[in-house]
């Protein structure tokens, strides 16, 4: 079947406990997902939703699989814009491996649709995110305080 | 794997090559694909293609998934947000701010 993926691959010198707390912690998200924040019970069946800062609900699904503090695979549908949700729901699967002294973190984004815009729209996002998730496990501090600075 | 400290070494030296950034741009413009797909657009032997990917998986620029019997290769944009972080944002700051400066400087002169 056609389908639209992107793959996203991180090493960040942490533990697999730590890293897991900063994906399904709704304080820790604020931080570095600029100022969003997931809210969800983080076990399989459980209603997840992606919030702005403003309180809209951007995104929502819910958990398919929480293997902590290894593997979550979240059920995706974008909220916010008509064109977006008419393409269904999209898969998010986060694969949390330790490697020496660091976690290999990998995200799989995935929609059954070849050239899906809810994939293209999230690959902007997703290495942003990612990096300032990163420096702030690592460093203590954010790379980037604003997704699309001016 | 990458061992953290090299990171950084191993991104700019896959960087510099021509070819390698040719199959950065082939995966930019159509993501997951085979060794063979790959080696249809590139002007070498497979195993020249196959010694590039296996550089920019090292540096963490691409990487891969097994579908069946096919390994299918993605772009992985991660080490190169964080290069712009490390590298272009940091140094941008103080670019923009010299502008604002001077135009407030100009603007006071003329007013």
């Amino acid at each position: 079947m056609a389908r639209s993926t992107f793959l996203y691959v991180t090493y960040i010198r942490t533990t697999p406990e730590k890293l897991w707390s900063a994906l399904t912690d709704m304080e820790f998200h604020k931080q570095y997902w600029f100022g969003m924040r997931c809210e969800s019970g983080w076990t399989a069946g459980s209603p997840w939703k992606l919030v702005s800062s403003a309180g809209e609900i951007l995104d929502s699904g819910e958990i398919v699989e929480a293997e902590p503090p290894r593997r979550l695979v979240i059920r995706w549908q974008h909220q916010s814009k008509p064109e977006l949700k008419a393409e269904g729901a999209s898969l998010c699967t986060m694969e949390l491996e330790p490697n020496g002294s660091a976690v290999k973190l990998t995200i799989t984004h995935t929609l059954e649709r070849e050239g899906s815009k809810l994939i293209e729209a999230v690959s902007g996002g997703w290495p942003k995110v990612l990096s300032n998730l990163k420096s702030l496990l690592e460093s203590g501090s954010i790379a980037l305080q604003e997704a699309y600075p001016a | 794997m990458p061992a953290p400290r090299r990171d950084t070494d191993l991104l700019f030296k896959a960087l510099a090559d021509p070819g390698r950034r040719r199959l950065l741009d082939l995966l930019h413009a159509h993501d997951g694909r085979t060794l063979g797909e790959l080696c249809e657009h590139m002007a070498m032997t497979r195993q020249g293609v196959t010694q590039h990917l296996d550089v920019l998986e090292a540096a963490n620029l691409v990487a891969t998934q097994r579908r069946g019997r096919e390994k299918l290769h993605f772009l992985n944009p991660v080490p190169l947000q964080e290069i712009y972080d490390r590298w272009l944002a940091k140094f941008e700051r103080p670019r923009l701010r010299a502008l604002a400066n001077l135009k407030r400087r100009l603007e006071k002169t003329d007013g």
